[in-house]
Parts: C-alpha cells; structure tokens; sequence
C-alpha cells in the first residue's frame, strides 16, 4: 500500500457476550412485529379498511419509531461496554448440531439502523399518503411499505446469519412488489423482474456463505462466527469473505451486478427514496460492516471489497452525469455514493465507522433527493425529463429549498452532512493508498458536477415545460417531511460527530484505527472542497445558457456509455443471458433428439418387432396343435434327458 | 398277454388322434380324434395299474372319462354353433382370431 501511515491509535471491537434484553428492551420484536402486523391486516383484509389503511401504515412503523428513539435514550444512559442485547424468541431450527434461534441484537450498530429505518421510513410513508393520493391500491402500497419496513428491521436486528437472511430475502421481496407496483406498465414489470433475478445472483453469494460457516464454525450466529473467526484457515476466510461481497453486490447494486438499480426507478417515488436510496440499497454495507471480524481476517477479500467500491463510485458518478431522467440521474447518484460506503469498509478499521456514518447521512439526504424529485414530478404531470423541466423554483419553494439543502449535503459544502461523512471517508482512503484516495476526491468533484446540473436543469435557467404542464407546489402532507428531511440534510453530519459523537458509538462493535497522514486534514480537506468546485463550475458553464430540448447527438463517447448504463446490459447479455441462453438452446435440442430418440426409438423397435411376432398368430388351429405337440415333446425331451441317467 | 404291448398300443393310438387333429380339417374328425388321443391316455393308465398292482390308474380313468363327456358337451355344442354360422365345419374356416 502506497499511502499507508504509521497506526496511531487502535480499538479492537468488543466481543462482550450480549446482555439479557431487560426493561424497555424486551420489546425489541416489537419493532419487527408492529410494521408486519401492519402488514399483514393492510394485504388481508380486501376493501376493507380501505379509507383507513394509510393511517394504520403510518401508525405501526411511527409507533415503531418512537420505540426506537426511547431505546436509544436508554442505551445512551448507559456505558459503551453495556450497550449490546441479546434476546432469544424462540428455538426456530432444531436438527442435530444445526441449532438456529429467532433471536434478537440490538447493538450499537443495529440501533443507528433501527433509527434510519423507521424514522425515515415514518417520513416517507408520511409522504406517500399524498404522493399516492390518487392511487386506487394506496392501502396495497401501504401494505407493501409496511412489510418492507417489518424486514429491514429483521435484517438488522437478526444474531445469525441465518434470520439475517430471512429478512435479506423479506427487503428482495418487498422490493419487487413495489417497484412492479403499476404492473400494468410492461417496463416496471420487466425491471422488477430484472432486480428479482440480479438480486438472485447476490443471495446465492449469501446462502453459501453461510453453509461454509456452518461448516466451519459449526454456528451461524454472529457471536460465534466472530468469536472462533481467527481459527478458521485463510483461504476459508477469504472464500467467506467473497461470497459476503458477492451478496452485497447484489444487494446493493455494485459493480458487477449494478444493472437493476437503474431500472428499479421504474416503481413509484418514495419507494426509490426509502428501498433504493436510504435503507435496502444499503444493507450490503451493513452486511460488510457487520462481518469486520471476518474482513480483518483477510486481506484479499478486503481488497476486492475496496475495488468493487471504487468501480461502482466512478462508473454511478460518470452515469448520474449523463442521465437526463431526474430519477436516474439520482440513482446513479446512489450507485455512486454506497461505493464510497463500500469503499470504506473495506479499507477495514480505519474505514468502518465513517462507512456507517456516510450511510447515515447519505440515507437522510437521499432520501430527501428522492422525495424532492418525487414532488416536481407531482407538480409536472409525472414527467422525470429533466429537460422538460427548468425554473421551477419560483413555482415550488419548498421543494426547491429542500432539493438544496439536499443538494449541498450531498456535495458536500461545509457544515452540511456530507462534508463530515464524505471527507472522513476519503481522509481514510488516503490513510489506506493514495489511489483509492485521489479516487474518491475525483468522484467528489463529478458529484459537484452531476448535482450540480440537476439542479439547474430543474430549478434554474428558462422554463421548457410542455405545453399542459401548470406547475405546483404539493399538499402540506408531502411537503412537511421534505422540511424536515431537508433539515436533516443540513444537520445529520453535525449533529452525529459533535452531538452523537458516531465514532465512539460505533467503536465497541466495529473496532477504530487511525493513522498518521502525510499531508495534514485541512488541506485535505480544500483539496476536495476545491475539486467539488470544480465540478460544479464546470457544470454551470455548461449549463447556465439554454438547455435543447432533445439530448444533443453529438457527445462524447463517455456521455454515450453513460447513457447506456455503462453498458451493463449488453455485457450481461454477452456474459449471462447469451450462454445461458444457448446452453437451454442446445438441451432442447439434445433433450429432442437424442433423448426422445432414444426413447423413440426403443417404442420403434419393440413396436416393429412385436409388429412382425404377431404374425405366429395364424388363426388356423392345427398350428397351435403342432406348437403345443412340439412343445410336449421338447418337456419330455428335456425331462428324459434329465431323469435318465 | 404282455401289459406292455398294451403300452405300445396306447402310443399307437395316441399318435394317430394327434396326427389326426393336425391334418384332419373336418371338426368332427379332429374333436374324434381328440377323444381317440383321451381314450389312448386312459388305456395307458389302465395299463400301468394292471402293471403295478394299484387301482390309482383305474381312478383316473374314470375321472377322464367323465370329464371327457363333459367336454363333449361343450365341444360339439360349439362346433354345432358355428356350423350353423358359417354352414361349413371345417376347421381352417374359422380363423378370425388371429394378428
């Protein structure tokens, strides 16, 4: 490694047993149980409820929420070595040594994702009851969210690898549902289908996985698992390691399995905000940061984890550039951001801590991207083309003020919150090898610059509207949560580094490392404040004057690749869709021919053989007289032969 | 008089009611000279109970005599069915029950 300092200072992640769940932490399935209940009343009950079922999904993942917020108060109150808890429901799998329970953690970690989750998830379902006003299926939608919530929380709150996973395929699941919700159109049909199957690819990563824990560890369970993780043999480790990378590849939509995310823009708008941009998206780096036992282990396997991240962060930042549609451009954006998360936690201790907190911040103000965006297109007749767009800030203030505040969070302009997470993650990056670093002070300065354009597309220059477009701000119902998102924007960094102090929060499960850096933080620091400048003065040039209507031809052919998604598709049709699609070609045919041939051809046989035997069948009954005299003679030949000596 | 010439005169006998139901096309013919190939298998037992000094030979002809009028009964019944059929007795007529 180029850049790599002298260590500093190290915390090794406590590996204290969990406490017993006591007082208010006996109710940590609750959480779980108050969205699923949701639920399941809101997709069984039929019309029933109808007028009612946005109410009741706001109230169970609200109430969730504020559960959430207490427990955190009362984890607060205590000392960081008392802050973990365990809670077993009940025995779920009991056969011979494979013993699994539906048991609980509520760590330090789970905590800030309980928080993200239900808090935003409250906010948006807030959101969605004007956003899906109109919609005949609100209370079908609400039910869907609900149950999106109820396994995002199992997923983080799970003690084993393999409750994990039942919530990992709960999220996959709810994905699906909602990003097909208006199945009637064919193409949000073909993408939830598209994300269905990649995410397939990621869960297999997942399943084996875990088979190879169990089959070496003997457990599934985090405490175990992490507990024996120094005796297992490298190349186990690793191969474990890949395989837990392969499943957030999947899980959230890094390179090579990126293809979905894109597509996944075809489901309504808060979904994108709360399942592609804030929480599910993100599980793979919850997933990454939750096995640091294991990436500790294996420098391999932490490589490749840096990689992916720093692929996904470059080629997300290029596509957000090019993308005309606001919410693809968006999307590109998240593929870009979680590469940062990815990034940073594979760069192991040093990255850890500022991977979650990115996450954290990231989930805040995406998610108030996304509904910002969600609230122009509410405003524009449901139209995503950016270049329909253009000064729309007058028309809608509060969205405008919102999107900004998301916007300079997100490019991080001091003191909003991506300027603490981001810069921390690039600080580690250097610490860790000076390319990875320049890596990510570049996709700092392409932020700059696709944030940039997106708003002056939208918000700025001359109106290009169509012609029945009549501009409006949303109902209060949609507006209030962008307020207060849009406030989160602005003070989620600060509030978690000099309020939340995150990284002693965060050190007892994940471990800290720091290290000595040869240029000091501060210039660090305006080196990526200038690149993001940079970037978005390049996109004010650009873009300041007139924007075409129709996507100019003639660009370069950068701009081309990202139009087309970096290509994701034709490669996987070359790589996946194509063999697999010839293998099936051949195996019909094989399965005709020869197969059927064989079998064809054995009826054949036995049918003309049989065909020609019938005809002893004479009808004439000497010839039976003489068949059966010469059969007398021929027992009696045989016995005469034998009897007589 | 030797019993075993009596054994030979069976064979005779039987030989003939076989060779008769294999070339004889009258039904009458053949269904007679099935009971000829019978009553040859009788005379054969009869014979071996003289030979062997036991009455079981004896007991068994007189269960293939009964059951040979048995079988008279039903044989001519049918060949007199499908004489009235077909008007012919003969046995190469009636062949449909074949490939």
């Amino acid at each position: 490694m180029i850049g790599t300092g002298a260590v500093v200072a190290q915390t090794a992640p406590l590996l204290a047993p969990l406490n017993a769940a006591t007082g208010i932490f006996q109710y940590i399935w609750v959480l779980i149980a108050l969205p699923l209940a949701g639920a399941i009343i809101l997709l069984t009950t039929g019309s029933l409820l109808k007028r009612w079922g946005h109410i009741i999904g706001v109230a169970t993942v609200g109430v969730s929420a504020i559960l959430g917020i207490i427990m955190l108060l009362e984890m607060m109150g205590r000392s960081a070595d008392d802050r973990a808890f365990g809670q077993t429901a009940f025995t779920w799998v009991f056969a011979g040594q494979f013993d699994v329970d539906v048991a609980f953690q509520l760590d330090q970690l789970s905590m800030v994702f309980v928080l993200l989750i239900t808090i935003v998830g409250t906010l948006i379902h807030i959101y969605s009851i004007g956003y899906m006003a109109h919609d005949p299926d609100r209370k079908r939608f609400f039910g869907f969210l609900n149950l999106f919530i109820a396994a995002m929380l199992l997923l983080v709150l799970a003690d084993n690898y393999l409750l994990l996973y039942v919530g990992w395929e709960g999220v996959g699941l709810a994905s699906y549902l909602l990003i097909g919700f208006w199945q009637y159109k064919n193409s949000a049909a073909a993408a939830a289908k598209k994300a269905f199957v990649i995410n397939r690819v990621g869960d297999v990563g997942l399943s084996l996985a875990i088979m190879l824990m169990f089959v070496t560890f003997g457990s599934v369970t985090f405490s175990s698992v992490f507990a024996n993780a120094g005796e297992a043999s490298d190349s186990t480790l690793t191969w474990i390691g890949l395989l837990l990378l392969l499943a957030a590849a999947g899980k959230s939509a890094q390179f090579p399995l990126q293809a979905w995310l894109l597509d996944a823009m075809e489901g309504p708008t808060p979904v994108s905000a709360l399942i592609h941009a804030a929480t599910m998206v993100t599980a793979g780096v919850y997933l990454i940061v939750r096995s640091n036992a294991i990436y500790d282990r294996t420098v391999f396997a932490a490589t490749a984890v840096v990689v992916v991240g720093v692929i996904t962060m470059i080629i997300g930042a290029i596509i957000g550039s090019a993308k005309d549609d606001i919410k693809k451009a968006l999307a590109g954006s998240t593929m870009s951001q979680i590469g940062y998360m990815v990034l940073a936690a594979g760069l192991g201790p040093i990255g850890y801590v500022f991977a979650i907190f990115h996450l954290l911040t990231h989930g805040v103000f995406k998610a108030n991207l996304f509904l910002s965006a969600g609230s122009v297109m509410h405003g524009m007749n449901n139209g995503v083309n950016m270049r329909r767009f253009g000064a729309l800030r007058a028309a809608m203030i509060i969205t405008f003020g919102a999107f900004t505040a998301g916007y300079l969070a997100i490019i991080g302009i001091p003191p909003f919150s991506g300027f603490y997470s981001k810069d921390k993650i690039i600080h580690a990056a250097f610490e860790q090898s000076n390319i990875v670093g320049i890596a990510g002070v570049l996709a700092a300065g392409i932020t700059g610059f696709y944030m940039t354009r997106m708003i002056v597309m939208t918000f700025f220059g001359k109106a290009r509207w169509e012609d029945d477009a009549h501009p409006h701000e949303s109902p209060p119902v949609m507006t209030i949560p962008l307020i207060i998102l849009g406030f989160g924007s602005a003070f989620t960094g600060m509030a978690l580094v000099y309020w939340g102090d995150i990284e002693t929060w965060l050190t007892p499960v994940t471990g800290l490392e720091e290290r000595e850096l040869a240029i000091p933080t501060v210039v660090l620091e305006m080196l990526t404040l200038a690149t993001v400048l940079v970037g978005v003065g390049v996109a004010i040039w650009i873009y300041r004057r007139s924007v075409p209507i129709e996507p100019p031809q003639k660009v370069s052919v950068l701009t081309v690749a990202a139009r087309q998604n970096m290509f994701d598709d034709a490669i996987n049709d070359v790589v996946a869709v194509r063999p697999t699609w010839y293998t099936a070609r051949f195996l019909v045919w094989f399965d005709n021919r020869a197969v059927d041939g064989f079998v064809n051809g054995l009826a054949a046989a036995v049918g003309g053989v049989s065909g020609r035997l019938r005809r002893i069948q004479t009808g004439f009954t000497r010839t039976y007289a003489l068949v059966m005299v010469i059969g007398v003679l021929a027992v009696l030949t045989a016995l005469g032969l034998v009897m007589l000596p | 008089m030797n019993p075993e010439n009596y054994i030979i005169l069976s064979g005779l006998l039987f030989t003939i009611g076989a060779l008769g139901v294999m070339i004889r096309r009258n039904a009458i013919v053949v269904f007679m000279s099935i009971e000829l190939m019978l009553n040859a298998a009788n005379l054969a037992f009869v014979s071996f109970a003289r030979i062997n000094g036991t009455l079981d030979g004896q007991v068994v002809a007189f269960f293939v005599m009964i059951v040979a009028a048995a079988e008279v009964v039903v044989g001519l019944a049918i060949i007199v069915t499908i004489f009235r059929t077909r008007r012919s007795a003969s046995i190469d007529e009636p062949n449909l029950l074949k490939y």
